[in-house]
């Protein structure tokens, strides 16, 4: 199974996360990301889970500790494209990723990213 | 309604977990029996989320990452269609089974959320649990 590529264009980190992920590419996802946001210059990452179609209390807690080391580290992250089935999941599951910036797709959580960029 | 998988028999679908690549096999399993069965796709996500915590439950803690998922199609019963699914491991056992269903309760590094969130996505959830012996959680969800 691929990696999640993580692709940069301006200061932003994308990362597309792919429809079936196992745990050991989550953990290596949070870890590139931590090392890309270690280099610098990097105002916002973006999460793109739209063909995501089973989020767990696993990746749930992956994805909030992603929005947290982001912050710390100076960038603010946006997960976009959460399919409307697996946000009915997280909230019965009781994880509705609190403290996380959502967006309806990549263009607006991009534009999200942008606005903040040109604001700092 | 079409068959779902060609594995076993036409109305049970095994699926083996040794270490963590059975919790995508497993919860992948599981989708594709309740999506056969009609189930919605918010019930689908429900089930395979459900399925996922479990096994994953098994990975941490059962002995070696091990254990057995039966997914089950249940046709004709009193109350119409359902999927159940049994997660089986020869692991430790859970020695307080009451404790282990509250939220955030955890003897291990996880969210404490496994067993509490996977029944509250389902409409059923037993728990089997011997010290010592191993575990068996038995989960149905039923087609609206």
């Amino acid at each position: 199974m691929a990696r999640v590529p993580i692709v940069r264009i301006g200061q932003t980190l994308i990362a597309t996360v792919q429809e079936e992920l196992y745990d050991h590419d989550a953990l290596q996802l949070q870890e590139e990301l931590g090392l890309l946001l270690e280099q610098g210059s990097v105002q916002g990452v973006l999460l793109d889970l739209s063909t995501v179609t089973t989020v767990d209390s696993f990746l749930a807690r992956l994805i909030s500790g992603i929005a947290i080391t982001s912050r710390l580290l100076g960038a603010e992250t946006v997960v976009v494209g959460i399919q409307p089935a697996v946000a009915v999941t997280l909230v019965e599951l009781g994880l509705a990723l609190p403290g996380v910036r959502t967006a309806l797709n990549a263009e607006k959580g991009l534009a999200l990213l942008t606005d903040r960029g040109r604001d700092a | 309604m079409p068959e779902p998988a060609e594995v076993g028999s036409p109305r049970e679908w095994p699926v083996t977990i040794a270490g963590e690549e059975g919790i995508v096999t497993a919860r992948a399993q599981a989708r594709e029996v309740a999506k056969a069965l009609g189930f919605g796709l918010v019930d689908q996500s429900r089930i395979a989320t459900a399925v996922s915590e479990l096994a994953r439950n098994v990975v941490r803690y059962a002995s070696g990452g091990c254990g057995q998922v039966l997914i089950r199609g249940l046709d004709f019963t009193p109350r119409g269609v359902g999927l159940e699914v049994v997660v089986r491991d020869d692991g430790p056992g859970i020695a307080n089974v009451e404790q282990a269903l509250r939220d955030g309760f955890s003897t291990g590094t996880g969210l404490g959320m496994g067993l509490p969130g996977a029944k509250r996505l389902m409409d059923e959830m037993t728990i089997d649990s011997v010290l010592g012996r191993g575990t068996t959680v038995t989960i149905r969800k039923w087609r609206r």
